[in-house]
C-alpha cells in the first residue's frame, strides 16, 4: 500500500472537491431555479452565470468563488483516535490546499488585520470531534463563505415587532424576516440552516450542523418538515431573486434542527448558505483507505 | 449587451440606466475594506490616476504567481459592497470615480454620490468567481500587497468583456430599493396569515 494517500493529502482532496464542485442536489435546484425564471429575465441570466461559472470551475479544478469561506468540519472518529493529530493534519491540509490556490488565504489577525497568509489562525479551521462506535473516521466539511455569514442572524422570542411568539408560527415569522433582511446579500438563492431553541452557541453550531443535510432529506419529525417546505414557498414569494435582482428562486433549501432550551431562553437562529453551497465528505477507513461521500 | 470601454467620459455614464446589461474592457482596480478606508485617510497619489474614470471593484481575489514573476488572478467574484458605504461617495468624488463594482447594493449615501459624481454602481454575479475571473486577461500591478494582504490589496487589472448589471444609475435609480420594497409589502402580507 506504498502508494496510499496520507491523511494530510485526502484532506487536501477533500477541501479541494468542496472549493471546487458543488453537491448534484444544489447544482439540481440551481438549474430547476433557471427554468422557472421568466427568459432574459436578469433572475434567469444571473442563473445562468451560476451555472456556467460551476461547470467552469469544476472543469479547470480551481475554486468556485473567490471567497473559499471558513472551512467548518464535523469529524466522527473510533475510540483511540487522537483527536488532536486529526485536527494537526486538517490544519497541515488547509495551510496546503491554501498554497495551491483551491483556497484564498482566508485568516486575519484580528487586532493587527494582519492576513496569515497561509488560511489557518485562531478559530479556523473549526473542527468539531464526536466519538462513535465505528471503526473509521468520517469527515464532513462546509466551506461557508463571509457574505452569506454576515446575513446570520439570531432572534430571541417573544418579538413583538414580528409578533412572534414561542412557536412553531412564531419561527415562521422570524425566520421569513431573515430572508427579507438578507435580500440577495447572502448570494441569493441561498440555502437556509435553522435552529429552534439551544443556547447562543449551542444553536449557531446546530446551524451549521443542519447545512450538512442534503436539500431532499425530509425532516424526521413531520411538523418541521411542513415548516422547512412552507419557509421554503412562502420565502420564494418574496420577489428576492437572484443576486437580490428580482425573481422566483429566493432560496433553494430550509432546514431546521431543534436543540433544548432553558426556561428563560427561546432563540431562533439562522445560518445563511450561499448558492455557492460547498460541502464534501470523507470516509476513512482502519487501513486508510478513503471513500468519497456525496 | 452594450460594450463599456474604460476609462469612461461622465456622458457615457450617465446614459447607463437600472437593468442595463454591460459588458466591461480595459483598466480597473480592485479594493475593498482596507482600500476604501485608506483611500479617505489620506489622498493616495501613487493610485489616483489608476482611479480616475475607471472603477473600483469590490473584489478579495484569489492570485497565483506565475512562473515568469507576475500574476495571475485564479478567482475573483465580487463581495458585498455595503460594507463600504461610510467611505464610498468619499472615494467617487475624492478620485472622479465612474462607477463601483460589486455585490448587494449600497445605501443612500452612495446613491447621492453617484448622481452627484456621475458613476454607476455595477453589480457582478456573487460567487462567479471563475467566469469573472476568465475576463482578467491581464493583472498590471498590485498596491499595498505587503501591508493588506492579497485579498485586501489594491490590484491593477485589464479586463475584457467583464459583464455586470446596472443596478444603481447616476439618476436615483436603484434595483435594490426597489426590490426591498417590494418584498417589504409581499412580507407584510405574509405575516398577516398565519
Amino acid at each position: 500500500m506504498a502508494d496510499q494517500p496520507s491523511r494530510v493529502e485526502t484532506f487536501v482532496e477533500l477541501i479541494r472537491r468542496a472549493a471546487v464542485d458543488l453537491p448534484a442536489d444544489i447544482e439540481g435546484a440551481l438549474e430547476a431555479g433557471r427554468r422557472a425564471e421568466a427568459a432574459s429575465s436578469l433572475a434567469e441570466r444571473a442563473l445562468g452565470t451560476i451555472l456556467d461559472n460551476v461547470a467552469m470551475a469544476r472543469e479547470i479544478s480551481s475554486p468556485i468563488c473567490q471567497d473559499t469561506g471558513t472551512p467548518v468540519v464535523w469529524i466522527h472518529h473510533p475510540a483511540g483516535v487522537s483527536t488532536r493529530q486529526l485536527e494537526a493534519d486538517l490544519v497541515e491540509a488547509v495551510r496546503q490546499a491554501t498554497a495551491r490556490s483551491y483556497l484564498r488565504p482566508n485568516a486575519v489577525d484580528t487586532l493587527t488585520g494582519k492576513n496569515t497568509g497561509h488560511g489557518t489562525g485562531r478559530g479556523i479551521p473549526f473542527v468539531h470531534f464526536e466519538e462513535w462506535d465505528h471503526d473509521r473516521v468520517e469527515v464532513r466539511m462546509i466551506l461557508k463563505g463571509g457574505g452569506s455569514e454576515n446575513c446570520g442572524t439570531q432572534y430571541k422570542l417573544p418579538d413583538g415587532k414580528l409578533k412572534a411568539g414561542r412557536d412553531l408560527e412564531g419561527v415562521r415569522r422570524a425566520v421569513l424576516d431573515a430572508v427579507f433582511q438578507a435580500q440577495g446579500k447572502g448570494c441569493a438563492p441561498g440555502v437556509l440552516g435553522v435552529c429552534i431553541g439551544g443556547d447562543r452557541v449551542s444553536a449557531y453550531n446546530e446551524t451549521k450542523r443542519q447545512l450538512l443535510r442534503p436539500l431532499e432529506d425530509v425532516n424526521p419529525n413531520s411538523e418541521l418538515a411542513a415548516l422547512e417546505q412552507r419557509v421554503l414557498d412562502e420565502a420564494n414569494t418574496l420577489g428576492i431573486g437572484p443576486m437580490g435582482f428580482g425573481g422566483q428562486t429566493t432560496l433553494l433549501g430550509v432546514k431546521i434542527g431543534v436543540l433544548d432550551r432553558l426556561p428563560a431562553c427561546y432563540f431562533v437562529t439562522v445560518s445563511y448558505m450561499c448558492w455557492a453551497d460547498r460541502r464534501a465528505g470523507v470516509s476513512i477507513d482502519s487501513g486508510g483507505q478513503a471513500t468519497w461521500l456525496s | 449587451m452594450a460594450e463599456l470601454k474604460l476609462p469612461a467620459d461622465e456622458k457615457t455614464i450617465r446614459a447607463l440606466k437600472v437593468g442595463d446589461f454591460v459588458e466591461l474592457s480595459g483598466r480597473m482596480i480592485t479594493g475593498r475594506d482596507s482600500a476604501h478606508k485608506w483611500l479617505v485617510e489620506a489622498h493616495r497619489e501613487e493610485v489616483a490616476p489608476y482611479l480616475e474614470g475607471s472603477v473600483i471593484y469590490h473584489c478579495g481575489p484569489v492570485v497565483a504567481k506565475t512562473e515568469d514573476g507576475g500574476w495571475r488572478f485564479v478567482a475573483a467574484g465580487p463581495t458585498t459592497s455595503i460594507r463600504e458605504e461610510p467611505y464610498q461617495a468619499d472615494v467617487i468624488r475624492g478620485y472622479r470615480l465612474r462607477g463601483v463594482i460589486g455585490k448587494g447594493g449600497m445605501g443612500k449615501k452612495t446613491l447621492d454620490g453617484l448622481a452627484s459624481g456621475g458613476a454607476v454602481y455595477l453589480h457582478a454575479i456573487g460567487g462567479a468567481a471563475q467566469l469573472l475571473a476568465a475576463a482578467v486577461t491581464r493583472v498590471e500591478r498590485v498596491f499595498m500587497l505587503e501591508e493588506f494582504g492579497v485579498p485586501e490589496a489594491l490590484w491593477v487589472i485589464q479586463v475584457e468583456r467583464f459583464p455586470v448589471v446596472v443596478s444603481m444609475d447616476s439618476h436615483g435609480g436603484s434595483l435594490h430599493d426597489e426590490v426591498e420594497a417590494a418584498s417589504k409589502s409581499r412580507l407584510d402580507e405574509l405575516l398577516a396569515k398565519k
